[in-house]
């Protein structure tokens, strides 16, 4: 625990000393969501009918900027495989690096959705629905980006095939988290989304540290 | 507490790196692995730091096989590779301090003491020479205290001073009952040391 803890507290520090990815992150976050008013027009009806799915699209595409710096950096330098040969093992390693990014890059996101939100008139309701929405199902992000980040680690100019492998299998946690704040405006019960939002969580917690931690093993090899 | 390896072999990408090498290692000894350029030592020393899966062959670490039991051959070792494993944006202390957090130990200041790296133990780690980043590296071997060092060209970069500096500390550690391999093109006249030549072993396997 105290190895894991080490881990988890030394990758916050490098990423808040190394403020630029997230001020890039949350910058691509502002000016994305604010292209579209200016895209389809300023009219409230329609800002507020597309406003959750502007919201996930944005924060998702945010979300994998960072990716690849979740093991690339360990990677080229040589702590990788100094870490591999420490006390915890991979998958807790990739587990750590994966709450790290998850606090440092995501967490962000999700606390200035709200002022976007109402930038892009999305009803009161729909907010609390959009923050509930993003906590419970935005570590699939960091866990399924990490896996991808885990296979494309050792390529140069990993990037473009990290968001291919990666946008495909963010379909789900976008489809549910749209629905569950789309039923929360129509007032009605959004429980049943966020639950599938959990349960991608969970599914993918216990699925991805292991496959990341396989990518790392041959990469390191 | 012995290092056994036997029979093993390294193949990369299709091609044969080595073949066939045999290597025991004790308290108190120095292998020394030479070899050109490309000969397998980073491969082998790769192999014995559990980096690196042989073709063929066994590692074994006080009889016991050591895929039986990674985990506690790991405690046993600390390994030394061509990248300095150091963050720019966190000073040495603050580096060396991680990994003493890291693998639960607690000898910072004492590794700083033994690579003379007080005093610019705090400055940020990307405005250090190639030199002091070397250091630095190496202090984790006093810092993270392991029977056995694995030690991929350890004084690259380092001066005259410094390589003696290293080479006191690497003759105390075998004195003090501990053991160590290391690859190296430098002769670092060591004295307690065997030699292990992978050029005749790559122009046999060859």
């Amino acid at each position: 625990m105290r190895s894991f803890l080490a881990l988890l507290k030394r990758d916050m520090l490098l990423a808040y000393r190394q403020g630029s990815a997230l001020t890039m992150t949350l910058s691509f976050f502002v000016i994305a969501v604010t292209l579209f008013p200016l895209g389809v027009g300023p009219e409230l009806n329609v800002l507020a009918r597309i406003g959750p799915g502007v919201l996930w699209v944005g924060a998702l595409l945010a979300c994998l900027l960072t990716l690849d710096r979740i093991f690339q950096a360990d990677f080229e330098d040589g702590t990788l495989e100094q870490l591999m040969l420490g006390p915890l093992s991979i998958e807790f390693i990739v587990l750590a690096k994966i709450i790290a990014h998850w606090v440092m890059s995501v967490l962000p996101l999700i606390a200035i959705t709200p002022i976007l939100a109402i930038s892009l008139n999305v009803h009161a309701d729909g907010i609390w629905a959009m923050i509930f929405s993003l906590l419970i199902g935005s570590p699939v992000l960091s866990l399924i980006g990490a896996v991808g980040a885990a296979l494309t680690v050792a390529m140069r100019r990993g990037g473009v095939l990290l968001s291919l492998l990666v946008l495909p299998l963010y379909i789900p946690v976008l489809i549910f988290g749209v629905a569950s704040v789309e039923a929360a405006v129509a007032l009605m019960p959004m429980a049943p989304h966020l639950m599938l939002l959990g349960g991608l969580s969970l599914g993918a917690l216990v699925v991805c540290p292991f496959a990341a931690a396989a990518a790392l093993r041959l990469a390191v090899e | 507490m012995s290092l056994h390896a036997q029979s093993l072999t390294c193949i990369r990408q299709d091609r044969l790196i080595f073949n066939a090498v045999d290597l025991s290692l004790n308290p108190g000894e120095i292998l020394w692995v030479k070899g050109r350029n490309g000969s397998g030592k980073t491969s082998l020393l790769r192999i014995l730091a559990c980096l690196l899966k042989p073709a063929t062959g066994i590692v074994s670490w006080n009889g016991t096989d050591i895929e039986e039991d990674p985990e506690h051959y790991k405690e046993n070792l600390q390994y030394v590779g061509h990248q300095d494993a150091l963050k720019m944006a966190m000073s040495a202390r603050e580096n060396l301090e991680f990994w003493s957090d890291y693998t639960g130990n607690s000898t910072v200041d004492q590794a700083l003491d033994a690579f003379q790296l007080q005093p610019i133990a705090d400055h940020p780690t990307q405005i250090l020479s190639a030199g002091q980043k070397k250091r630095s590296n190496l202090a984790r071997l006093i810092a993270c205290p392991a029977p056995l060092w694995i030690l991929d060209e350890p004084v690259s970069s380092l001066d005259t001073d410094y390589i003696g500096l290293f080479k006191d500390l690497l003759e105390k550690h075998v004195r003090n009952g501990g053991m160590a391999l290391l690859a190296t093109h430098q002769d670092l006249s060591l004295s307690r040391v065997r030699q292990l030549d992978l050029n005749q072993i790559s122009e046999v396997a060859r």
